[in-house]
């Protein structure tokens, strides 16, 4: 395990040293989707293994241990994606022909985007990293508000995709924002 | 007329509230008094999902755990709750409490005291920290989450403490820019993960960083900010300017023990702990017998361990006045839960607290 | 200004209570606190000191005495804790504020 980056604990901004600690093997994520955690300090919280149905996060035995998670088990469903307070689990499948990827995301904001709609995609740093389609929105009442975003994206940029930036009502409407 | 209770709590938050739910299933007479209109405390305007394990409620927003909580003592039969009833004072020699209630004045005898009055924020000493929108970030969120206002457009988040980073986050969910968070330190003192959703929202957090004065005249229009270096001073010629209609200080906690030493409980001044702190030992005992503290009022630290906190000393107060069966595991249960909260390296500066207070234990404060 | 939607909250509806500060009419919702009235209305300068400096809101939950308005008459009333009612007639707090008016004891002599 290495040290978190000056990046992760100054700024909020994990590197890629830091993600790498947690990413699944290639040989994994060619095969599907799969959640990857992107949780690197040890706090006292423990939900994400109690919200996984498939055992694929191993039970903790100290409640400030960082998630392990057996990736072979995961089939990528996104219960813990929006069960993670930290809202910190992405789940990606770069498993597809062809050069388009999927993100699953938790997103807390409004408006919501519409399936279909396109979108800025955003990197760990707020930055537009590249455009792409909404390809589901879930937010029943199982998921306490939170909204499970699914959105199809060139598959290079997969990993590094880690939120959205919907238009707003106003904008969407042809108003100033 | 003089209401008696078996257990009086003041304080109708996690702690006052957990404890209360222990007393009452013990069958004692339980009056929990609140001066807010509703129950929860600072559970209700806590939008996020909370941290720590299932049986602090993990993975459950905020105000959700404050109205299961909340109801839990409303439907209890052994419970009774005033609420809008401010307790103003302690007069020692009598063992009671002076409550202004609506109607006018009451007093309160009980056989035990749990004080679970909170803690309050602090300010920060710059030029013009006094303009209107120069608010505490928990007034932010009183504001957006409790009364529905919107409490700016721009802001400027001074502290990325675990309030700042959260607030910092309602804010952009309320539709508020937030321009910037602001922080001393050369690491951000929250969470991780906290910070790490405003980064992703595009909100730079710039640590080694400090406020030099707010601008504006009748109302604050941006502020002054300026790098410090690893011993704290400014750095010349680093100053930079934020245009901001809204500038929110989380930068800490102070208990509020103000019944606690009109009670005569020795208290000992740990900054760790927010400032000044009711001595207590491991069941929430303070010095004065048959009163106890629970929640911020005994140490500034979190919900999850208020909860804990508040259900120890639930079950001392209650086991004091009767001993019941099966109090030794629970009490053991409950010190292991708040150990295990306070195991990790984010709680180190919590744990360095609380052995200053067991080291305290003669210290007074003047008064 | 009012939040209207909120990924998280819903608002319960309240009942609208006009009353007036400074002499202009405002429409806030009964019960909740004077100074969330005013603030939606885009009031945020609540008083001035004896020393002349503008003062608003600080804690917002009865704490810091920062946000002194005078209600029918009365001053120091914390307007980020009392309720709004129907027909207040609220204004800044200039300087400090005044004591009701004392009592006469000769009158009871």
């Amino acid at each position: 395990m290495t040290d978190p980056s000056n990046s992760l604990v100054s700024r909020g901004i994990p590197a890629a040293d830091d993600v790498r600690d947690v990413l699944p093997s290639p040989e994994r994520l060619a095969a599907g989707p799969v959640a990857i955690i992107e949780c690197f300090q040890q706090i006292p919280c423990d939900p994400c293994s109690a919200a996984c149905q498939r055992g694929a996060i191993l039970p903790f035995t100290d409640i400030c241990d960082l998630p392990q998670v057996d990736h072979a088990l995961c089939n990528g469903c996104s219960l813990c994606v929006v069960r993670c307070p930290g809202l910190a689990i992405f789940v990606v499948d770069v498993s597809r022909e062809g050069d388009r990827g999927e993100v699953k995301l938790p997103y807390e904001y409004l408006p919501l985007p519409t399936k279909g709609e396109t979108v800025t995609c955003l990197d760990r740093t707020g930055a537009a990293l590249c455009e792409g389609v909404v390809t589901g929105v879930l937010k029943p009442r199982s998921f306490d508000r939170t909204a499970l975003i699914t959105v199809d994206v060139p598959k290079q940029h997969a990993l590094e995709v880690r939120g959205i930036k919907v238009e707003s009502r106003a904008q969407k409407e042809g108003q100033p924002a | 007329m003089m209401h008696t209770s078996d257990i009086a709590i003041v304080g109708g938050g996690p702690a006052g509230l957990s404890a209360a739910i222990v007393a009452a299933e013990q069958g004692h007479r339980t009056l929990v008094i609140d001066r807010q209109t509703v129950l929860g405390g600072q559970l209700i305007k806590q939008t996020h999902r909370f941290f720590g394990s299932k049986a602090q409620h993990a993975g459950t927003r905020g105000f959700e755990i404050g109205k299961a909580l909340a109801a839990q003592v409303s439907g209890n039969a052994n419970t009774d709750v005033w609420l809008d009833s401010t307790v103003i004072g302690y007069y020692r020699e009598d063992g009671i409490l002076l409550v202004e209630r609506p109607q006018g004045l009451a007093t309160v005898k009980a056989d035990r005291i749990i004080l679970a009055t909170g803690a309050s924020e602090k300010a920060l000493a710059f030029p013009n920290n006094d303009l209107p929108g120069v608010y505490g970030a928990g007034a932010v969120q009183t504001l957006m989450n409790v009364h529905g206002v919107l409490p700016g457009q721009r802001a400027v988040m001074i502290g990325a403490g675990n309030i700042g980073l959260i607030v910092g986050y309602q804010l952009i969910q309320a539709g508020v820019q937030v321009v910037a968070v602001i922080e001393a330190a050369p690491r951000v003192g929250g969470y991780w993960v906290h910070a790490a959703k405003l980064a992703r929202a595009g909100v730079p957090i710039h640590t080694s960083s400090t406020v030099v004065e707010a601008l504006g005249e009748e109302s604050v229009r941006g502020v002054r900010v300026v790098k410090v270096d690893s011993a704290w001073r400014a750095i010349p010629g680093s100053e930079f300017e934020l245009d901001c209609d809204l500038v929110c200080l989380a930068v800490g906690l102070s208990p509020l023990v103000e019944l606690a030493v009109l009670a005569g409980c020795e208290i000992a001044y740990v900054p760790e702990l927010g400032g000044y702190v009711p001595w207590h030992d491991q069941e929430m005992q303070t010095t004065v017998p048959g009163i106890f503290v629970a929640g911020d009022a005994g140490g500034v630290e979190e919900a999850s361990s208020a909860m804990v906190g508040g259900e120890l000393a639930g079950l001392a107060a209650a086991n004091s006045l009767r001993p019941f069966a099966g109090h030794g595991e629970r009490m053991s249960s409950a010190r292991e839960a708040l150990a295990a909260l306070r195991a990790g390296p984010t709680a180190d500066k919590v744990r360095g607290g609380f052995a200053k207070l067991a080291a305290a234990r003669q210290g007074r404060c003047s008064t | 200004m009012r939040i209207t939607q909120h990924p998280i909250l819903d608002y319960p509806p309240k009942r609208e209570v006009r009353f007036t500060f400074e002499g202009r009419e405002i429409t806030g919702y009964e019960g909740e606190p004077i100074a969330a009235a005013l603030h939606a209305a885009g009031v945020r300068l609540l008083r001035e000191t004896p020393k002349g400096r503008p003062r608003g809101l600080f804690c917002a939950i009865g704490n810091c005495s920062s946000c002194y308005v005078v209600v029918d008459g009365v001053s120091n009333v914390r307007s980020c804790v009392e309720p709004l009612r129907d027909g207040m007639v609220v204004a800044r707090q200039i300087g400090h504020g005044t004591l009701p008016e004392a009592v006469d004891h000769d009158a009871h002599q």
